[in-house]
């Protein structure tokens, strides 16, 4: 914040930066070879709804987005819309395993259209699901407001895996950019589409 | 557009602050005239007691500055919590902070049973979000008025307004020490006086005088600034939750409760009242001109207007055809 917002109690929208999402395919490539962890094809996008009527019409044009190409071979499966116990609204739409470039596209549809819309600053995070074959849990959540990721390895009964997501961190080093500030690896407990 | 966003600035409010400030400066600058005025009129004895106020004031302040987060956490009986000890609050303050892209605060619960909450520290880093067991736990808050409450209390975080508000009272706590360090030179240095140091003895009253107005200016100012940066703390709060609905029932719930509650409580609190989410002082006397003057927090009617205001402004961004493709 700069000194004259500071001086009259201001603060100003905070806008998304999206382009940093399109680092995912390959850090999945690479996340795999290292570690076994495969994507499961889902993805989730996570913002605040503003109360109020409009912003029904911007979920029904976000919805129609996504499911537009869901009857050609390849394209999406129709997306979810939830809303979780703290009163964020998740997309959550589900692809292939292999389908990674298709699953990134579709989110950053999702956030371009909410952009547009004059939403940016709702938006809270992206989470891109992963898992290995002892079916282990592991998502990598975007921070649109820092443009960086983070790992996020959940336990049974609200326990994170640090040392997991310590590892992700030091192999995705150099294909993300991986957030620094840990006390910004925020939880995020019972996400849809983790 | 993609740089569009929904958020309108305040330009009334910007304005009404910026002449506070003016003001306070103002005094400010009179009262240092005053001083070295005094100072090379009446040469070194009084000069020394001006210093040393300025001194003891000044200190006083940075120290309060420094320490804000510990003292009001030891004022307030507050302990800090883990994230494992109090997931749903971490959950809220973690999601708001990645919204409004900001380092999180330490959370800490009060043990009072008034509903309320208060942010303090000299900045981001070194801040602390403490809410009080009443508000968690007995105030029906729903989570969406609790998040209200926080993202209010958060945006005193993002504005540094500890710091603002330490600046602008540094002028009146040296002005109030200088009333008290000339009331007792008075007193016990009234003997030691000779005949030639006359002119002193003349000079003492009017620094008593001079210190005297210049507190009383300075604390209308302050306490002016106060309710403004309440203002836009509510206003920042409601535009990053989305929400000023929710901010302005649970305004009502809180300050309801605060009605409830015994006297004594209240007075527990005193120290702690510029930064609560809701005066728990209240001063006494129908709710007249003169009590809204001195009061730390806007009444709950100005408060109100000002979000209802922000209720119609997110309604009508949303309905301008240029705001949806």
């Amino acid at each position: 914040m700069g000194f004259l917002d500071t001086l009259f109690g201001r603060t100003k929208p905070v806008q998304p930066k999206l382009d940093d999402l399109f680092g995912l395919p390959s850090a999945a490539v690479q996340l795999e070879a290292s570690t076994g962890f495969k994507p499961t094809g889902s993805g989730s996008v996570s913002f605040r709804a503003p109360e109020g009527k409009p912003f029904a019409d911007i979920q029904k044009e976000v919805l129609e987005l996504l499911d537009m190409d869901s009857g050609k071979p390849g394209g999406g499966l129709p997306v979810e819309v939830t809303k979780d116990t703290y009163g964020y609204t998740w997309l959550v739409s589900n692809h292939m395993s292999d389908e990674v470039d298709a699953l990134v596209t579709d989110l950053h549809a999702v956030n371009s259209a909410l952009v547009d819309g004059g939403f940016g600053p709702q938006l809270l995070c992206t989470l891109v699901s992963f898992s290995d074959d002892s079916h282990r849990r592991l998502s990598l959540v975007y921070l649109y407001k820092r443009g960086t990721f983070y790992p996020f390895a959940p336990l049974s009964g609200n326990n994170r895996d640090n040392a997991l997501e310590l590892q992700v961190k030091g192999i995705l080093g150099e294909d993300l950019r991986i957030e620094q500030d840990l006390t910004r690896w925020f939880p995020v407990w019972g996400a849809p589409g983790l | 557009m993609a740089t569009q966003t929904r958020y309108a600035p305040d330009r009334g409010l910007s304005v009404r602050m910026t002449a506070t400030m003016f003001l306070l400066g103002l005094v400010f600058v009179v009262f240092v005239g005053l001083i070295i005025g005094i100072m090379s009129a009446a040469g070194q004895s009084l000069g020394a007691i001006i210093v040393v106020a300025l001194i003891f004031g000044g200190g006083s302040a940075f120290a309060s500055l420094f320490f804000s987060d510990k003292i009001a956490l030891a004022a307030a009986g507050a302990r800090e919590v883990s994230p494992r000890e109090a997931p749903e609050l971490h959950g809220i303050v973690d999601r708001l902070c990645a919204l409004a892209d900001m380092d999180k605060p330490r959370v800490a619960i009060a043990p009072a049973r008034m509903p309320n909450a208060f942010a303090t520290g000299r900045n981001s880093k070194n801040s602390v979000l403490c809410v009080t067991e009443g508000l968690l736990y007995n105030s029906g808050l729903t989570q969406e008025e609790l998040e209200g409450v926080l993202a209010h209390e958060l945006s005193h975080v993002a504005h540094k307004d500890v710091q603002v508000m330490t600046y602008a009272s540094l002028l009146a706590i040296v002005a109030g020490l200088l009333v008290r360090f000339a009331f007792y030179s008075e007193i016990f240095g009234g003997g030691r006086r000779g005949g030639n140091n006359s002119q002193a003895a003349l000079l003492i009253p009017l620094i008593m005088l001079a210190s005297a107005v210049i507190y009383a200016v300075s604390f209308l100012l302050i306490r002016l600034l106060s309710r403004y940066r309440e203002l836009a703390a509510d206003r920042s709060g409601a535009l990053l939750t989305q929400n000023p609905s929710a901010l302005i029932s649970a305004l009502t719930k809180v300050s309801q409760g605060m009605n409830r509650i015994p006297t004594q409580d209240l007075r527990a609190a005193e120290p702690l009242n510029a930064f609560y989410f809701a005066p728990a002082m209240k001063l006494t006397g129908g709710g007249g001109g003169l009590s809204a003057v001195f009061s730390t927090h806007p009444t709950l009617e100005k408060r109100i207007e000002q979000l209802t205001k922000i209720q119609r402004e997110l309604g009508q961004a949303g309905a301008d055809p240029r705001g949806i493709r």
